[in-house]
């Protein structure tokens, strides 16, 4: 397979497939740091979180849809907006559902799964009934459409360097606010000890509809970010819930470097695998190897000592 | 495989121009069922073995999935249907009988079709579904049909390797739609080297096959790669390095569904310029629908190889595209699927008139040689194999969502769902 | 209380499974035509998975969001032996390969693969359908609960295997048939599985295997295995101080449950005709856990009845507004949840059971064993509903 290639231009092709892997890392990533968020800090599974995602497609649809109607010179930044938009639009959403479904059931973790399945079904009929069936095409601006030609041999995706861009800052943030902030400090305090922190308090419930807006944010935005690379639709959120429940138990429950070492190794496996190897062997065999390691370890790759 | 000698078949072995110049004439004959009045088919004569006919009406099913992930491709066959339906109606029906549909949620789960099925069958006794679209939810109602002797119009282009007395498929089966175009690009363009790629399932893996066979043994050309995702998969990077390392001249991509948005949008990511035709991408997957999805912009200059394209420019298909707008709406887009599941209630009127009965087994023994001269397509007729003979045309994308027919088969192109040389 | 007689049956039980066995072998085959009998059959089948769902979840506090693969392997078991049956040479002459499945010529593969070969063999069919769901479920067991991985994470984990297994069978359709599933079967043992008299036949056996299974689980549950199930989903760590391996308690509920789901998986490939993949993936999988969950996920019988309920309710309202059943659905979910906890079982044992007992004064409340009001249902309201503490209430330590 490698017959007739100079070094060089072999060099270029793997250097590609390793900005690929890097690709397909960054879109882990940040497919399921916002349930790792919800599960790991809250032990809530959000069944509905690919309904959360595509909510941010959606959000950047009809802004796309609103720029080209009313403000066609700013067209170029709109995704910036339509990204800042989503966040809000599904934060907000998040925080209802968390007033009206979840805190009802913090003592039942396994019935939230039930409820956030409802609300998922629930989510994409509406999707369905109010932007039709079909999909919707979300036209991305010019300039991140296209490569970027880095030496005369590579050349890399610019949605793809853009999606790292963004996966990277937003798990920056994130870090920095878990570990940094306020919010950070309560969140993990109400982890450990849910009982001590309201003892001091800290108003938990605020802290918990804090965390399942910013969770949901989160998938918002990596929605808004996903409609450069797949498809816009009312059960499109279901592409991902299986690569990001994946992720997330791969990763092992409330940690969220377990969860991005996690991300990192399924990713890479992947893509080495896909080079190799067809694209439907390569996912079947790391697939096999993910339940291999769970069954050895089922904890997942890291977990959080937690005094329960 | 002797359908010229049928008789209404061995009429007509129109060219375009000719049906385009005969069509008028032919409008005549076609429609000369107009003025049939139901009293002149009294009921008990027409339907004897109980089917939903009443004096005035004929109750046909419709089985589509609205819900589910499958709801994006089939709403379209859904909506043509209903067109297809309202027209009849609006000529006099079905022997002087008007057409009445119930339509079932597939749901895209396949035990529910084959459910649905059987309700339509059994208690709705409908006398004809339009209906299914996957190739797994025909597999899960065709024993249905087969046990309770249903008769069902399936729209889509799909693998072959299957021929039902109990079904007409309007749709190519897998030779019909990849041959001609292999020869057209090879032809035309030059090309020597192909790289097959497809979702991963019955349908892509039967296409490539097909295909591979007639690149190295037919057209003497290579094969420089072949792999399939899985369905729904959305990181296609891979691959874009895959075929850099193998340059191939065409790929022949058969990605379906939501995967297809990721792979034209990540073709066009990784610097793969299609206007350019290094390579040249050749797909028999990708209809105006999918476009929606996909964005032109991010297709243009993509080649896709089927039996109809909305900007085919034929009175028939201007009438056809703007009776569906009117229905359905300005923004509506038509493809390949859904002009077939058009054809469908009007094959199924043409052969219950030419058979003068509703009854399923007069309707399929008259159904061979049924003709539509004013399908959108152009001429079709029902072959004793119970597909069509149909043209196959290529057409380049368009950056607005449509496609520029480059090529059409001079003839109708046979359809053999179990070709031979190709297993 | 040590010494009181543990009856297997209250009266009230078996009034229970009296009403339950008549509607199912009575009032159903005389009220339904063919088609809609044949429906309750498939809607009975998952009557199977609920009931294993009871004692797994319900007594067991182990929430399995991967019963479609149980079910699955079941019916594929099944499904196997039917089409090898069907692919006889002279059914396939038209292939490259006779005598093979058809989807396996259709993807060039050009002999039976090995595995496939024992499914020839009726009785081993018979015992694969119990032993191969049964052995994984052993292994998931034996991987998750000796490690004392449990709740909401094997929720998840099993959820993960369901949609892995779905992918690897789609992946390899050369021998397994892919998307499509395997199709287009025909006859069991030479007799004709697909007229509707063979489907009223099937209908009843399935309906007494429904009933095999239901007594099995009624007599785990009256066992000392079915208390220490309760226990453990109560204190599990209590039952551990005491000198119990949990682990092994768990593993074994978790394999009878199994065990169940596949006998229905394989009386759904009779009664329905094929076998797909979408029935073992992620969305039938919690769709079980929901029947039980509107049955009552404490009550066997209360399972059957929401498997049913529920899917006649999807088939209703399917025919009816077609485009708004999701809707349905999913207020049906959150509905249960959050205001019905008990479910059926629940609403009857709190606004119907009270009214007959006051109308027919037949038998004293609680006059039964202690055991009867810990396993029958809620007897006690707080503060509108239920208070499920996160290990599983209070209400069954209470009495």
């Amino acid at each position: 397979m490698f017959d007739g290639f100079t070094m060089g231009e072999l060099g270029a092709i793997f250097a590609m497939q390793g900005f690929a892997g890097l690709i397909l890392f960054s879109v882990f990533v940040l497919m399921a740091l916002g349930l790792a968020i919800i599960f790991g800090q809250m032990g809530v599974i959000n069944m509905a979180h690919g309904e959360f995602l595509i909510l941010g497609a959606y959000v950047t649809y009809l802004c796309a849809q609103f720029f080209e109607a009313f403000l066609p010179n700013l067209y170029g930044i709109y995704f910036f907006v339509a990204m800042a938009l989503a966040f809000c639009v599904a934060g907000a959403f998040g925080m209802l559902v968390e007033w009206g479904l979840i805190r009802h059931l913090y003592r039942r973790p396994l019935d939230t799964l039930l409820a956030t399945w409802g609300l998922s079904l629930i989510l994409q009929q509406t999707y369905r009934s109010v932007f039709g069936a079909r999909e919707v095409g979300v036209t991305i601006p010019e300039w991140m459409l296209g490569s970027l030609q880095l030496t005369d041999l590579i050349e890399v995706p610019i949605n793809g360097i853009f999606v790292m861009t963004l996966t990277t800052v937003i798990a920056g943030l994130v870090a920095f606010m878990m570990f940094r902030s306020g919010w950070g400090r309560r969140v993990r305090a109400v982890v450990q000890d849910r009982t001590m922190a309201g003892a001091v308090g800290i108003n938990t419930e605020m802290t918990d509809r804090m965390t399942f807006g910013i969770g949901c944010g989160i998938a918002g935005v990596a929605g808004s970010a996903f409609t450069m690379i797949g498809s816009t639709g009312p059960t499109a959120g279901q592409l991902y819930i299986v690569d990001t429940f994946l992720v997330v138990v791969f990763g092992g429950a409330g940690s969220l470097f377990g969860t991005i070492a996690s991300a990192f190794t399924i990713s890479q496996a992947q893509s080495v695998l896909e080079f190799f190897l067809s694209g439907s062997m390569a996912k079947v065999l790391t697939l096999l190897t993910v339940v291999g390691i769970l069954m050895l370890r089922p904890q997942g790759l890291f977990t959080l000592k937690i005094r329960k | 495989m002797n359908d010229d000698k049928a008789p209404l078949g061995s009429r007509f072995r129109p060219s375009r121009r000719s049906v385009l110049q005969g069509s008028a004439a032919l409008t005549a004959s076609l429609f000369a069922p107009k003025g049939l009045l139901a009293s002149d088919f009294p009921t008990d004569q027409v339907n004897t073995t109980g089917l939903a006919v009443t004096d005035d009406t004929v109750t046909i099913g419709i089985l589509h999935s609205i819900t589910g992930t499958m709801a994006i491709s089939e709403t379209g066959s859904v909506q043509a249907e209903k067109l297809a339906i309202a027209q009849i109606n609006a000529q006099g029906g079905i022997l002087g009988r008007q057409i009445e549909y119930i339509q079932e949620d597939g749901a895209s789960d396949w035990p529910t079709f084959a459910e649905k099925a059987r309700k339509l069958l059994v208690n709705d006794r409908v006398a004809s579904v339009m209906g299914c679209w996957t190739s797994a939810s025909r597999k899960a109602v065709l024993p249905v049909f087969e046990q309770h002797n249903g008769f069902l119009y399936y729209p889509t282009f799909y693998e072959g390797l299957e021929q039902s007395p109990n079904v007409i498929y309007t749709g190519q089966e897998a030779t019909q739609q990849i041959i001609a175009g292999l020869d057209w690009v090879a032809r035309e363009k030059g090309a020597e080297t192909f790289y097959l790629l497809g979702s991963d399932y019955i349908w892509p893996r039967t296409s490539n096959k097909i295909a591979r066979i007639h690149i190295e043994e037919f057209l003497g050309k290579e094969v420089v790669g072949e792999e399939y995702y899985p369905l729904g998969h959305t990181q296609f990077n891979s691959v874009m390095n895959k075929i850099r390392l193998r340059r191939p001249d065409v790929i022949y991509a058969i990605v379906v569904g939501g995967s297809n948005v990721a792979f034209y949008r990540q073709l066009k990511a990784a610097g793969i310029d299609m206007t350019e035709e290094s390579p040249l991408l050749l797909t028999i997957s990708v209809t105006e629908d999918e476009i929606r999805g996909i964005g032109g912009e991010n297709i243009v200059g993509a080649y896709a190889c089927m039996k109809y394209f909305q900007s085919l420019e034929n009175e028939n298909n201007l009438a056809f595209v703007q009776a569906f707008k009117e229905m359905w709406g300005e923004d509506m887009v038509i493809g390949d699927v859904t002009q077939a599941a058009y054809l469908g209630p009007w094959l199924y009127k043409f052969a219950v008139e030419q058979a003068g009965s509703f009854d399923v087994d007069q309707v399929r023994a008259a159904s061979p040689g049924i003709e539509f001269n004013e399908a959108p397509e152009g001429y079709v007729r029902i072959h004793e194999n119970h597909h069509l003979w149909s043209k196959t045309r290529v057409g380049r994308a368009r950056d607005d969502g449509q496609y520029d027919v480059v090529f059409e088969t001079e003839d109708l192109v046979e359809p053999d769902p179990f070709p031979e040389g190709y297993q | 209380m040590a010494h009181a007689r543990i009856r297997l049956f209250t009266p009230a039980e078996i009034v229970g499974f009296i009403i339950l066995a008549v509607i199912v072998f009575a009032v159903l085959p005389l009220v339904m035509d063919s088609f809609r009998l044949n429906l309750f059959g498939k809607y009975l089948t998952y009557g199977f998975v609920a009931i294993g769902l009871v004692l797994c979840w319900g007594a067991g506090g182990i929430l399995s969001l991967g019963q479609g693969v149980f079910f699955g392997l079941g019916g594929y078991c099944m499904a196997m032996f039917l089409k090898l049956e069907a692919s006889t040479p002279e059914a396939t002459s038209i292939q490259t390969t006779p005598g093979i499945p058809d989807f396996m010529d259709w993807n060039q593969v050009t002999a039976l693969p090995w595995w496939w070969e024992p499914f020839n063999n009726f009785a081993f069919t018979l015992f694969a359908i119990l032993a191969v769901p049964m052995a994984f479920a052993f292994i998931i067991g034996f991987a998750m609960f000796t490690r004392r991985v449990g709740g909401v994470y094997f929720a998840i984990i099993t959820q993960a295997i369901a949609a892995i297994l779905t992918i690897l069978i789609i992946g390899q359709q050369g021998y397994t048939g892919g998307v499509n599933g395997i199709t287009d079967l025909r006859t069991l043992l030479g007799w004709d599985i697909r007229p509707d008299e063979a489907k009223t036949t099937l209908y009843f056996i399935n309906g007494v295997l429904l009933f095999g299974c239901l007594l099995i689980a009624h007599l785990i549950r009256r066992s000392k295995l079915g208390r220490l199930l309760i226990a453990i989903r109560d204190q599990e760590d209590r039952v551990r101080f005491s000198g119990y391996d949990v682990a092994n308690f768990k593993i074994f509920v978790f394999c009878v449950g199994a065990g169940m789901a596949a006998v229905g998986g394989a009386m759904f490939t009779l009664q329905v005709g094929f076998m797909s993949p979408t029935l073992i993936g992620i969305v039938p999988s919690i769709e079980m856990v929901i029947f039980c969950a509107v049955g009552g996920r404490l009550s066997i019988l209360g399972a059957v009845y929401g498997a049913v309920l529920v899917n006649w309710a999807k088939t209703a309202f399917s025919e009816t507004f077609p485009e708004l059943w999701l809707f349905a659905m999913g207020a049906l979910f959150i509905g249960v949840v959050l205001a019905f906890p008990y479910g059926l079982a629940g609403l009857y044992d709190d606004h119907v059971k009270p009214r007959l007992l006051w109308l027919a004064q037949l038998w004293p409340r609680r006059r039964g064993s202690p055991d009867t009001n810990a396993l029958a249902g809620p007897t006690e309201q707080v503060g509108g509903g239920y208070a499920l503490a996160s290990k599983g209430g209070s209400r069954d330590a209470s009495t």
